[in-house]
């Protein structure tokens, strides 16, 4: 019966979160089309500067634009194209947004991954070699080094990738890592501080039984929500790093976007990544509780 | 307060006190170009060297100081007023007013933080004015940066609510915006001041993203950030090391900024 009613509860949660992420697109959507919608020149089109095209010609392309249709049928348009996988066309590439999303999302994805994986292993080395060594000049020097990246903007360590001409995944790493290491550090620090874990380890258990049975339950619910977290970071490091690095995705799309306002674009961009992070949010959280919920 | 503490808390002064007295050491306007000598080394007239289009070096790094140190704690004392009001509001009333600021907050926490800029800085002019620049970077981090503090501040505002003195403040019959102003605000006060010292590294560092990415403070105004784009011309660099001054600056001032506040775990 606990069993049941601990799945049940289990369950509810993914699927409370799904519908939030559902109303979250519509509510992005919704916010996605006023902003297309308003923006300064939309539905102005450059044939209309032409002065070989007469009055009636230029009023009859006019016509042709969703800019005098009424505002809800604009929207019910709008939504219903979005609904359908269609993001409208980018002002300024003059090609599908879907097209380039697709084009640039994998290219992205593949580097915050890889990134993200470089960026775990070294701060977890490096958090769990300071807790075995326990010395103070160990402790000093990797907390002064993590400090010393944690102060480097993005942009600047992209200009260092370029410079030693090392791939686009070792940037991000070196972004996301500081902030993992100086997370996983004072965590491990705080589960090795437990009082049953210090009894466990005057009983003279060893250490890998203690990590496993004792220091891992603990430490690995907020381990994943940092997981989620670190997808934002790296998503987030991805803009001036492609930009700067001249890799083509979503960063670097989304800064060209910027650079020639090309709202139709960014706007969208931006509501597939929020989605994705929501969505990489909520798949660490309910592993976090899956995993909470299998060890007590 | 411990040594290394005290050390960085020292620097930031000194630093600081640097910025407002820049206009005494500055051999030029920053954005005076010596035409006959671009790309010039470091000499007795130009202490840092001159840039490829002959501005002295010196005189935009400490203006460039000035505008970064004065935009970033503006902005973080913008987002701070917003976040504390927001935070204490939804703390203290609860109910739905809570659960939406919540809602609102935790939505704008997980989209990566530069999308976020970008998008609106896409909404607004890109030719501006220098100083219409600066407002602009100011206003986007302040309006935006809000976020994180507001989540502390509830938290906090919500332990509050149900605090003896604050029953007993009520059953005397104070109206909740007295119950807002004259007994949560100061009990939070020590939060809003950690929040705002937090804010200052991250938006130094925010400034530098956008301004490299030449979506922040337009050039011929100096900032940190647009004197690192200079960084992308590997050559002059080498040529004249003196050139990584700004970034030197930089790290030293955010790691200041982190020594002096060590509970600062994760920024983004």
């Amino acid at each position: 019966m606990i069993t049941y009613e601990k799945a049940a509860k289990l369950l509810r949660y993914p699927l409370r979160r799904l519908l939030f992420l559902l109303c979250l697109g519509f509510g992005g959507a919704v916010l996605s089309a006023t902003l297309v919608r308003f923006a300064p020149g939309y539905g102005a089109q450059e044939r209309e500067l032409d002065p070989r095209w007469s009055s009636q010609s230029i009023e009859a392309l006019r016509q042709e634009q969703p800019l005098h249709e009424g505002l809800p049928m604009f929207y019910l348009r709008y939504v219903s194209a979005l609904a359908h996988g269609d993001f409208g066309e980018s002002d300024s590439l003059k090609r599908p947004v879907r097209d380039l999303l697709r084009q640039r999302l994998p290219v992205t994805g593949n580097s915050v991954v890889r990134g993200l994986a470089v960026a775990w292993l070294a701060a977890a080395m490096l958090g769990s070699l300071g807790l075995a060594s326990r010395s103070w000049l160990y402790e000093a020097s990797s907390t002064a080094f993590s400090s010393l990246f944690l102060s480097l903007p993005s942009a600047v360590v992209a200009m260092l990738a370029v410079y030693l001409r090392t791939p686009v995944f070792w940037a991000i790493g070196v972004v996301v890592f500081p902030r993992l290491h100086r997370y996983i550090r004072s965590l491990l620090v705080r589960s090795y501080g437990q009082p049953h874990v210090l009894a466990a380890r005057a009983r003279g258990l060893r250490s890998g039984a203690i990590f496993w049975r004792h220091v891992l339950p603990i430490a690995a619910p907020p381990l994943l929500a940092l997981l989620g977290v670190s997808f934002a970071i790296a998503f987030g490091a991805a803009i001036p790093i492609e930009a700067l690095c001249d890799s083509p995705g979503l960063g670097q799309l989304a800064w060209q976007a910027a650079l020639s306002r090309d709202l139709p674009l960014i706007v969208n961009v931006t509501l597939v990544v929020c989605l994705v992070m929501l969505a990489a949010n909520s798949l660490a959280d309910l592993a976090g509780r899956v995993f909470a919920g299998s060890t007590q | 307060m411990t040594l290394p503490q005290k050390v960085a808390a020292i620097i930031l002064c000194l630093i600081f006190v640097l910025m407002v007295f820049a206009t005494i050491f500055v051999p030029a306007p920053y954005a005076r170009q010596f035409r006959d000598v671009p790309n010039a080394g470091p000499s007795a007239v130009h202490l840092l060297g001159t840039d490829a289009l002959g501005r002295d070096c010196l005189s935009r790094l400490l203006y460039g100081t000035r505008v970064s140190l004065l935009l970033a704690p503006a902005a973080a004392l913008l987002s701070t007023l917003i976040a504390a009001l927001l935070g204490s509001a939804a703390g203290f009333l609860g109910g739905w007013f809570e659960r939406i600021v919540l809602a609102v907050t935790d939505l704008s926490l997980a989209l990566p933080w530069l999308f976020l800029l970008l998008t609106v800085r896409a909404m607004l002019p890109l030719d501006v004015p220098p100083m219409v620049s600066v407002l602009i970077a100011f206003l986007m981090m302040g309006l935006l940066g809000w976020q994180a503090s507001v989540r502390v501040i509830c938290a906090a505002a919500r332990g509050v609510r149900d605090s003896d003195f604050l029953l007993l403040a009520r059953s005397s019959g104070c109206t909740p915006t007295r119950l807002l102003l004259h007994h949560v605000a100061p009990n939070l006060r020590p939060l809003f001041y950690a929040q705002f010292w937090i804010s200052i590294p991250l938006f130094i560092l925010t400034e530098a993203n956008l301004s490299i990415l030449g979506l922040g403070v337009m050039e011929p105004m100096p900032s940190w950030g647009n004197l690192l784009r200079g960084f992308e011309d590997f050559s002059a660099l080498a040529a004249n090391p003196s050139r990584l001054g700004p970034l030197i600056l930089l790290v030293i001032v955010v790691m200041c900024f982190q020594l002096v506040l060590p509970s600062q775990e994760v920024t983004q």
